[in-house]
């Protein structure tokens, strides 16, 4: 864990950061989010002292890191920049070694762990690993940037705008991957950006500043609902409600536990069973519970014989683990004020309605 | 023709003189080396240290050659050493000093300044920085500028004859003082050629020094 107590920074007569207090728990990643000069990055390079503290605490895991020999804390502190900066005369083995070497590793250990952290972000060994950074794309050298970090397998991780210089499709290629890689190794993340989609996206606890004061901590779909004041709310920027989608499962908004019929039952059945609920359609599911087809109440009222025999198709299927974005933009794509929610066998969870979506965003508003 | 013959001749002897130049200017350049590259280093932590010294390195190489050696008599007469091999190599050691000066500053203050950042991030000290990153990155600029210090100190050394240093200059004085072309001609010749072999040897040696990932 990481705890920051009242950290200040004073350049001469400008604080540029000012008695912030904040704790990371293990595992999290922390995006410092805010313009330019708000002091998220001298926030940020505190804790491993590449800016001296001018006043306050930073403890790692319970230690106060004052008492640390900073050439080793920042040893034992993953650090991922903007610019890269890998080392233009070493190979991408030895770049991604200098922390093992420095730290005096056996050599045969640190080059395997380097062609297995090679491989974790889809760079074959063979190919790269006696390759100069030169011979890289940009998105290959901040691959490498990253795994550079985790090769001493710090448990913390400091990033500084690492995926700023990064054109905006490969970027979002990059995010993914290290999401992924995170959900694996679970480190303690200090993630520096000034790019709200990229916090929303990566975050699970978003810290926002303005001139040098930590203005609003907490997940990314608290801030967005609840933003703390005009300035948070202005920079999250006015369409916080749809970058809100992205962060809410559609198991999360859906009806569960819905009522449905199979193709034997009687349309008077139907009939009875959206009445019971007040529903205008009910979803026909196969024999094992897959959700097959709908039938309409117009049609269960006025026809008679079985649901097997008058089935329409469903106005789309989406599966429980999706966000909201995709349902909406389903529904849209659909014309559909609902859409049938199915997990990945295609059995019938539940279903998502337009006006469900609207009522959860907005509760959490009025909240 | 006679001068072909002279050369036949003498090659014994033409070969001392050259060995005594190349240890003249080796010797000079291996000092040189040490406090040129070490100063241009210790100057990238200020400003206003570089400037100066750049200005006074600069001020040293406008000095003739000729005048520099005859102000070193008086100095190191105290010692007893006003002339020979001692002021000479002394007299190259300052000549040789902006290249190499002037090039180690510069190679190293062109160092990225990302790369420093990610350095200093993952923890390494200073000393580790300029051996493992800043060093090796600047290394085939700092050998440019030893190459421009040898060819340099190749040809100031065959003024050095004047007071006694020996060498191939002694061929070109003895040339001019007897008025005997052949010697004069011996002399331009063996200094000429000793500079463009430096050169081309220290220009591989520097291709050699150079990382494959820093070469273009």
């Amino acid at each position: 864990m990481i705890r920051l107590e009242r950290l200040t920074k004073t350049f001469g007569t400008v604080t540029a950061v000012d008695h912030v207090d904040m704790d990371v728990p293990d595992g999290a990643v922390c995006v410092l989010l805010g313009p330019s000069g708000c002091g998220k990055t001298t926030t940020m390079k505190m804790i491993n002292r590449l800016i001296p503290p001018t006043s306050g605490k930073i403890y790692l895991n319970g230690r106060d890191t004052a008492g640390v020999n900073e050439v080793e804390l920042r040893r034992s502190i993953g650090y991922v920049i903007q610019q890269i900066g890998l080392f233009p005369n070493k190979t991408v083995e030895d770049n991604i070694c200098v922390v093992p070497d420095l730290l005096g590793w056996d050599r045969k250990k640190s080059r395997a762990r380097a062609a297995d952290l090679l491989a974790m972000v889809n760079l074959e060994p063979a190919t790269f690993l006696k390759r100069y950074p030169k011979e890289l794309s940009g998105g290959q050298q901040q691959r490498v940037g990253v795994i550079r970090a985790l090769a001493a397998d710090p448990p913390v991780l400091l990033m500084d705008e690492p995926f700023g210089a990064i054109d905006p499709i490969n970027r979002e290629v990059i995010q993914d991957e290290f999401m992924k890689l995170q959900a694996e190794l679970k480190k303690t993340i200090v993630f520096v950006s000034h790019d709200i989609d990229e916090a929303v996206k990566m975050a699970s606890l978003i810290a926002i500043f303005r001139d040098g004061r930590l203005i609003q901590f907490d997940t990314p779909d608290m801030i967005l609902a609840n933003p703390i004041d005009s300035f948070v709310a202005d920079f999250v920027g006015g369409d916080r409600t749809l970058k809100r989608l992205r962060l809410v499962k559609v198991a999360d908004a859906m009806m569960s536990d819905p009522p449905r019929v199979t193709a034997e039952d009687s349309l008077d059945t139907a009939a009875a069973k959206m009445e019971e609920h007040g529903h205008i359609s009910i979803v026909m599911v196969g024999p094992r519970g897959r959700a097959r087809g709908m039938i309409r109440i117009e049609d269960a009222k006025t026809k008679k014989g079985l649901v097997g025999e008058h089935v329409e198709p469903l106005p789309g299927m989406i599966r429980v683990d999706n966000d909201l974005r995709n349902a909406v933009s389903m529904m849209f794509s659909h014309g559909a004020t609902w859409l049938a929610c199915v997990d990945d066998d295609g059995f019938y969870k539940g279903y998502v309605t337009q006006r469900g979506i609207t009522r959860l965003l907005g509760a959490n508003y009025r909240a | 023709m006679e001068t072909f013959h002279f050369i036949l001749a003498n090659l014994p002897v033409i070969w001392q003189r050259t060995v005594e130049h190349i240890m003249l200017v080796s010797v000079a350049v291996a000092v040189a080396i040490v406090t040129g590259v070490t100063i241009g280093i210790l100057i990238t932590q200020s400003k206003v240290a570089a400037d100066r010294v750049l200005y006074v390195a600069a001020v040293i190489m406008t000095i003739p050659s000729i005048a520099l050696f005859g102000l070193l008599i008086p100095v190191l007469s105290l010692i007893g050493q006003g002339i020979g091999y001692l002021p000479a190599v002394i007299a190259l050691i300052l000549y040789a000093q902006l290249p190499i000066i002037r090039n180690t500053y510069t190679a190293i203050m062109n160092v990225d300044p990302g790369l420093r950042e990610a350095a200093r991030g993952m923890g390494m000290t200073v000393l580790q920085r300029l051996r493992i990153v800043e060093l090796p990155i600047a290394l085939p600029v700092i050998v440019n500028g030893i190459r421009n210090a040898v060819v340099l100190n190749i040809a100031i050394a065959a003024v050095a004859t004047y007071i006694g240093a020996g060498g191939l200059g002694t061929f070109i004085s003895r040339g001019i003082s007897q008025t005997d072309i052949r010697q004069l001609i011996t002399g331009a010749l063996a200094v000429s050629l000793l500079a463009i072999v430096a050169d081309f040897a220290l220009l591989a040696l520097q291709r050699f020094l150079t990382s494959p990932g820093l070469r273009d």
